[in-house]
C-alpha cells in the first residue's frame, strides 16, 4: 500500500467534482497510475493462473516434452494419452484404479452431502425460528467442531472405526464427511433461513396449517436456492478432502480420488503427465461448481460465518 | 380445533382438510426432532472421539499392541511439553503460520484494493483469482511439487532463462519452509482477497464524496475511511486463516513430507508421525489434545469477535 502514497496525493485528490483546474500533468499522472494498476493486476493474474495453465499443458504433452529443459511453454505436441491413462488400464484391460477412485469419490461426496443436507437444513430452520436453551452456545459449539485438526480427530476415529468395522469402507468416509460438513451446512443454511421472514409461516399457521406444514409447504420451497448453494459447497469440501481419506481407507476399491492421485507420486519414477491429467480431471468439476455458486463464495468459504 | 370450525360458519375456512395434520408436532417437539439428529451425529463423530482421545492421553496405549493400556497419569503431557523436539516443531509451525498468513494478508488486501478501484471486469477478475483457493490441497501440492523440481521444474527453468542459478526449492533445509509458505500463499491469498473485497465494496460511497469535498488526500481517505471499515472483516479472515494454517497437514504431506530432515515438520505432521508411524497412540492423543486446546483458544477468539461484529 505504501507504494501508492506519493502518487496518490497528487493523482486522485481531484477525482471528485468541484476541483481547482487540473493541469495536464496531473491528468497524465492519473492515467499513468491507472495503467500501473492494470499492469500490476495482470501480472498477479498471470502468477495466480500460471500453475493451473502449466498443469493443463503438462497433461497434454508427450512424455519427453514433460521433462524438457528448458521448459517448453508454447511449442509442444498435443496428446490425449494421459487422459486415456486416467480412465483405462495401460494394457487395455478395463477401467483403471484411478477411474474406480473417481467413482468412489462421486459416491462418497454425493451421499455425505445428501446426509449433511438432510440433517442440517431442518436443524438450521429450528435454530433460526425457535427459542432454545443456550442457542448461541449450541451454534458456536457446532461451528467449533469444524475447527478441530483433522490429524488429531482421525486418531480416535481410526480406533473407533476399527472396532465398528467401518475402517476401509465407503460408509465410514460418508459418515465422517457428513459430520464434517454438518457445522457448515447448519451455519450457512441458518443465514438463508434468517432471510425468509417468519411472517410467512405465521400467516400459513393462521390459515390452519401446523408449524411443520408451514415449514414444509411455505419456507422450504423458498430455501431451495440456498440449499443448492450450500450443498455445492459441501460437495466441494468432501470432494477435496484428503486427511480422513488417506487414514481411513486403504484398498483401491474403496479409496477416493485425492489419496489415489497422491499415490501416483509414491513410486521411484513419477509419471507427471498422468499426475497432471488426473489432477485436471479431478479439479475440473470443482471449478465448474465453484463458478455456479460464486455469488455465495464469501459465506461459503467462511463456513457461513460472514455474509454480505 | 373442531370448535373453531363450528364457531366460524360465515367464512368458509380456506385451510384444506389436510391442515393440522402434524398438530402433535408442537414447537418444542419439532425443535427437538429437527435439531437432535444433527447433534447426535456431531456427538458421535466429533465429541465422543475427542473424549476417547482424552482418555487415551492418560495411558500408554499403542494401536498395534494387543495388550491393554495402563494408566500413566500425566506422563504423556509432561513428556510432550518438555520435549525439545516438540518445541522445535512448534517453532516451525509458528514461523509457517505467521509467514504464510502475514504474506497472504498483505497481498490479499493489496489485490482487493486494486480490484476495487477497477470498474470494468471486476467480476471476471475476482473469479479468475479465486481458482487456487477452490483446488484440493492434494492437487495444489502436486502442481507445485512438479513446478518446483530442481532439475526439470518450470520455476527453475524460468529463473534459468533470466540468468539465475538453480534453486533447490524443496530439497534444501533453508528453502523448503519458504517454499511451503509460498505455496500456501499462492493458494490462500484469494481467500483474504475475497473477504477484503467484500469489505471494500461495502464502504459507502458518500463517505468518499464527503472526504473529497473536504479535499482530503487519498492516503487520509485510505487511513481514516477504508481501513477502519474493512479492518473488522479482514481480522475475521486473518483469524480464520491462522486456525486453518495451524491445522495444516495435507500440503506438508504432499509437498515435502516434513523434509528435508525435519525442516518443514509442523505440529500436525509430527502428530501424524507419532500416531501412525510410531504407533505411540497414547502420546499422540495427548499431543492431539494439546493441539485441540490451542485451536479451541484460537477459535474462541475468533467466535467471540465474530459475535461482537454480528451484534453491532
Amino acid at each position: 500500500m505504501a507504494l501508492h502514497i506519493d502518487e496518490t496525493v497528487a493523482a486522485e485528490a481531484g477525482a471528485g467534482h468541484a476541483d481547482p483546474p487540473r493541469g495536464p500533468q496531473r491528468r497524465r499522472r492519473g492515467t499513468l497510475r491507472t495503467w500501473v494498476e492494470i499492469v500490476a493486476l495482470a501480472a498477479i493474474a498471470v502468477v495466480m493462473l500460471f500453475p493451473v495453465v502449466w498443469m493443463l499443458e503438462t497433461s497434454l504433452k508427450e512424455g519427453r516434452d514433460v521433462y524438457a529443459v528448458p521448459a517448453k511453454i508454447l511449442s509442444f505436441d498435443v496428446t490425449l494419452d494421459h487422459y486415456k491413462d486416467v480412465f483405462v488400464q495401460r494394457d487395455g484391460s478395463g477401467t483403471s484404479d484411478l477411474a474406480v477412485s473417481f467413482k468412489n469419490s462421486i459416491i462418497v461426496a454425493g451421499t455425505s452431502t445428501l446426509l449433511a443436507t438432510l440433517l442440517g437444513v431442518p436443524a438450521a430452520w429450528a435454530y433460526s425460528r425457535f427459542r432454545m436453551k443456550a442457542k448461541k452456545d449450541q451454534l458456536f459449539f457446532i461451528l467449533s467442531t469444524r475447527f478441530m485438526p483433522p490429524v488429531v480427530v482421525v486418531i480416535p476415529i481410526f480406533l473407533m472405526y476399527r472396532d465398528l468395522g467401518l475402517l476401509n469402507t465407503k460408509l465410514g468416509l460418508i459418515l465422517i464427511y457428513a459430520a464434517f460438513n454438518l457445522p457448515f451446512t447448519i451455519w450457512m443454511m441458518k443465514g438463508f433461513v434468517d432471510e425468509v421472514p417468519a411472517e410467512y409461516e405465521e400467516a400459513a399457521m393462521l390459515d390452519g396449517y401446523s408449524r411443520f406444514e408451514a415449514f414444509w409447504r411455505y419456507t422450504l420451497p423458498l430455501l431451495v436456492p440456498g440449499i443448492a448453494a450450500t450443498a455445492v459447497f459441501a460437495l466441494i469440501f468432501s470432494w477435496n478432502e484428503f486427511v480422513f481419506a488417506i487414514f481411513l481407507t486403504s484398498s483401491d476399491s474403496v479409496r477416493t480420488a485425492p489419496p489415489a492421485i497422491a499415490g501416483l507420486i509414491g513410486g521411484t519414477t513419477i509419471d507427471w503427465g498422468l499426475v497432471a491429467a488426473s489432477a485436471m480431471v479431478f479439479a475440473a468439476p470443482v471449478l465448474l461448481f465453484a463458478f455456479l455458486v460464486r455469488k455465495h463464495l464469501v459465506a461459503g468459504v467462511t463456513l457461513g460465518a460472514v455474509r454480505r | 380445533m373442531a370448535t373453531t370450525e363450528i364457531h366460524a360458519p360465515a367464512a368458509p375456512l380456506t385451510a384444506p382438510p389436510a391442515a393440522r395434520r402434524y398438530r402433535w408436532l408442537g414447537e418444542r417437539r419439532l425443535a427437538t426432532l429437527f435439531v437432535s439428529p444433527a447433534l447426535a451425529l456431531l456427538l458421535f463423530l466429533s465429541i465422543f472421539p475427542l473424549l476417547w482421545a482424552l482418555y487415551l492421553s492418560f495411558t500408554n496405549y499403542s494401536a498395534t499392541r494387543d495388550t491393554g493400556a495402563s494408566f500413566v497419569g500425566l506422563d504423556n503431557y509432561i513428556d510432550i511439553l518438555t520435549s525439545a523436539t516438540v518445541r522445535q516443531r512448534a517453532i516451525t509451525t509458528f514461523v509457517y503460520v505467521v509467514g504464510a498468513v502475514g504474506l497472504q494478508t498483505v497481498l490479499g488486501f493489496a489485490i482487493a484494493y486494486l480490484i476495487s478501484r477497477r470498474v470494468r471486469g471486476r467480476g471476471a477478475l475476482t473469479t479468475l483469482f479465486l481458482v487456487p483457493m477452490m483446488l484440493s490441497p492434494v492437487v495444489v501440492g502436486l502442481f507445485w511439487r512438479f513446478m518446483l523440481d530442481t532439475q526439470f521444474g518450470v520455476v527453475n527453468s524460468l529463473l534459468g532463462s533470466l540468468g539465475f542459478g538453480q534453486v533447490e526449492w524443496l530439497t534444501k533445509q533453508r528453502t523448503a519452509l519458504l517454499s511451503l509458505i509460498l505455496v500456501d500463499t499462492w493458494q490462500w491469498t484469494p481467500f483474504i482477497m475475497l473477504i477484503a473485497l467484500a469489505g471494500l465494496t461495502a464502504v459507502p460511497k458518500y463517505l468518499y464524496e464527503a472526504a473529497s469535498i473536504d479535499r482530503a488526500s487519498e492516503w487520509f481517505r485510505f487511513r481514516h475511511i477504508t481501513l477502519p471499515l474493512v479492518w473488522p472483516l479482514l481480522l475475521i479472515a486473518v483469524m480464520f486463516r491462522a486456525i486453518e494454517a495451524f491445522r495444516l497437514f495435507d500440503l506438508v504431506y504432499i509437498l515435502t513430507s516434513g523434509g528435508p530432515g525435519v525442516s518443514t515438520e509442523t505440529l500436525s505432521f509430527h502428530v501424524y508421525k507419532v500416531a501412525f508411524l510410531g504407533f505411540d497412540t497414547g502420546v499422540a492423543s495427548a499431543y492431539g489434545i494439546l493441539m485441540v486446546l490451542v485451536v479451541i483458544v484460537l477459535a474462541q477468539f475468533y467466535l467471540r469477535y465474530l459475535e461482537k461484529l454480528r451484534s453491532s
